[in-house]
């Protein structure tokens, strides 16, 4: 895991490439998918498709910032539920504060990021563990606080951002709002990676020790990749509290759905390659894959058994390419 | 390099211990204040029971997390293991070696599996193994509703509830367990070599070690770990049990103690010492919060709080000793 921080060159973790095999398998699996769903690719399904898909992109993009600065969120899931939750408390189906939570969940999850960064840079302690203690605390301090079962509701302010769309848009016919939110906040994701951070951020995966001799501060870059990470999490809650309510089970193994997606993008474990698209392209090919699940009628309990087939046979096809170039 | 790693193992070992023994202070005083009493018999063996299931996991977890490697899959192995020990005794006392040989076999078969993805595939381990534990989730989600099979009596009443004073039977087979491995890891080429894979790969690959080979068996012992300690629930629970491995947290559970047990997550240095000292202390957290009788939910909050600190006090002192 944290061997590739050391020895970069270490072919047995090297897991990354560029976005070529991801597109790859993202194109058949579109082929499996329009063979037996001819519309699939009209514009009406696809655009609520990659709207439903927005929070697994956007928790995506925000772990691919932490997994290439050479460390992991294993607390998004929680994170995800506990946003949920507590925003439903807040807002206690009362319009006027629908603003107001949804500014408590951002200063939220940059506050969750921030004590895991913190945690992580400041007291050593392997972000792994840090942010599985988190997972734990997160859960059982949102049960705690509602007494096991959720209180409160959404405003319907609140819930438009989930499943309200701009309706006869020309040629798209209709755009969720879910969608124009990824599509902002995925160009700005582009751009940090341009940015001089993105690089900084890169190099301190590659090798942070090179990176804190050539200036770089390392804890600092690390702690705002982990905040960058809570705020994904918070914007994927408001987008998933809209769609389908509250629930406990609301961000339930998103932790590892968006590990699995950043990987699946080509992104190294470890840290200091791959990019940002990768991550959330390998998002949408996650999600593709339960489309595709439902259109060929697998059954909901042998569902787990083929994403993990798909997943190793993906990422071991992605794998092989790299190192053979 | 391999002298150093013994070493610092046997040195981190204290810390946790340490730990463990103001833990079990300051908690006999709280419970004492709050009006009980934290080390009577039954106390005692809940804990120690306790502490046998992930104690079992979690050694087995720590020569894979030594080699550099790590296994997210035990948690279903622990769940599948139960069944095909419980549904192949059957109630049946004749069956009771069968049952236990198969379920060994299989967990084998998956640690086997494990090894391969991460050597010969070169998949991350934490892809592969978190993979390979989706694909028995398919398993156990489309195959089992709920308990399932029947553990043989005679496992039952020896395993499962049997015990010398108030060590039961299933701790002293997690100290046989450990002393096996900390013989393997200590004394035995292939604990060496597999603590200079886990130190550093290519150093040891040039000095002729055969990584691939060394992971591999690291990964089956870890899914035999955990097969066994599915056959211990299988004899506590008398029957098969489709979630109980996923519900006990056991993949999670299992890095926390290897962890918390001074084993470097990155591999290279540690031990199964540390590790049963690291079980020990999450399950003394467990009986002291259950002897106050505190809430679940709250409990679940200090036992993530704990586990953080523990780390950073750890990592404190493997700090200052660096600085030296």
């Amino acid at each position: 895991m944290q061997i590739v921080q050391r020895r970069p060159g270490s072919p047995r973790w090297a897991g990354a490439g560029g976005v070529l095999p991801i597109l790859a398998i993202l194109g058949v699996l579109l082929i499996l998918v329009t063979v037996r769903q001819p519309d699939f690719l009209a514009p009406a399904s696809l655009m609520s498709f990659l709207g439903r898909s927005a929070p697994i992109i956007l928790l995506a993009a925000g772990q691919y910032f932490v997994i290439v600065s050479g460390e992991f969120d294993l607390s998004v899931g929680a994170l995800v539920t506990a946003q949920v939750v507590v925003a439903a408390r807040i807002i206690d189906s009362d319009p006027t504060r629908t603003w107001p939570a949804v500014l408590v969940l951002l200063g939220g999850g940059a506050l969750v990021g921030l004590v895991n960064g913190l945690i992580t840079t400041r007291l050593r302690v392997p972000s792994f563990i840090t942010t599985l203690g988190m997972f734990l605390i997160l859960v059982g301090a949102v049960y705690l606080w509602s007494n096991g079962a959720p209180k409160g509701g959404f405003s319907e302010e609140f819930r438009q951002f989930g499943r309200r769309a701009v309706e006869d848009v020309p040629v798209l016919g209709r755009v969720p709002y879910s969608l124009l939110v990824l599509l902002v906040l995925a160009a700005l994701a582009v751009l940090l990676t341009r940015s001089d951070f993105g690089r900084i951020l890169v190099a301190v995966g590659d090798n942070p020790r090179t990176a804190r001799l050539s200036g770089v501060r390392v804890r600092r870059v690390r702690t705002i990749a982990f905040i960058l990470s809570g705020l994904a999490a918070a914007v994927a809650a408001i987008l998933i509290g809209g769609y389908s309510g509250v629930s406990f089970q609301a961000g339930a193994g998103l932790e590892f759905g968006s590990i699995t997606a950043v990987v699946l993008g080509g992104v190294a474990l470890g840290g200091g390659r791959g990019s940002v698209v990768g991550a959330m392209l390998g998002a949408v090919t996650l999600e593709l894959l339960f489309a595709l699940m439902n259109f060929y009628g697998v059954s909901g309990a042998l569902r787990p058994t083929v994403q993990g087939a798909i997943i190793l046979f993906a990422v071991a096809v992605a794998t092989r390419r790299s190192s053979s170039r | 390099m391999t002298a150093a790693a013994l070493r610092s193992a046997r040195r981190s070992v204290p810390g946790v211990f340490v730990a463990l023994a103001l833990t079990l202070v300051v908690g006999w005083l709280v419970v004492a204040i709050d009006g009980g009493q934290l080390f009577n018999q039954s106390t005692t063996v809940s804990l120690l029971h306790v502490a046998a299931g992930l104690g079992l996991v979690a050694v087995g977890q720590t020569l894979v997390v030594l080699g550099g490697s790590l296994d997210l899959s035990v948690a279903y192995v622990v769940s599948l293991s139960t069944l095909v020990a419980a549904e192949t005794m059957n109630g049946r006392d004749g069956a009771l070696l069968p049952g236990i040989g198969l379920a060994l076999a299989v967990s084998a078969a998956i640690g086997l599996f494990n090894g391969l993805l991460v050597t010969r595939l070169r998949i991350n381990a934490f892809i592969a193994t978190l993979g390979v534990g989706l694909l028995l989730k398919g398993y156990l989600d489309n195959g089992y509703d709920g308990p399932a099979g029947s553990t043989s009596p005679a496992l039952v009443q020896t395993l499962g509830y049997q015990r010398v004073g108030p060590v039961p039977v299933s701790f002293l087979l997690l100290i046989a367990v450990t002393g096996a491995c900390w013989f393997v890891l200590s004394r035995t080429r292939f604990g060496h070599h597999l603590v200079a894979v886990g130190g550093d790969p290519q150093v040891a690959r040039l000095s002729g070690v055969r990584n691939d080979r060394v992971l591999v068996t690291a990964h089956v012992i870890c899914a035999l770990c955990a097969g066994l300690a599915g056959i211990y629930l299988a004899s506590r629970l008398g029957s098969g049990a489709p979630r109980v491995g996923t519900e006990g947290l056991y993949d999670l559970e299992s890095i926390a103690a290897v962890v918390i047990g001074g084993t470097a997550l990155a591999g290279g240095r540690g031990g199964v010492i540390g590790t049963v000292g690291g079980v020990l202390l999450l399950a003394s957290i467990d009986a002291i919060f259950n002897q106050l009788e505190v809430d679940a939910f709250f409990k679940q909050v200090i036992r993530g709080a704990v586990i953080i600190v523990a780390v950073a006090v750890y990592a404190r002192r493997t700090l200052r000793k660096a600085a030296w």
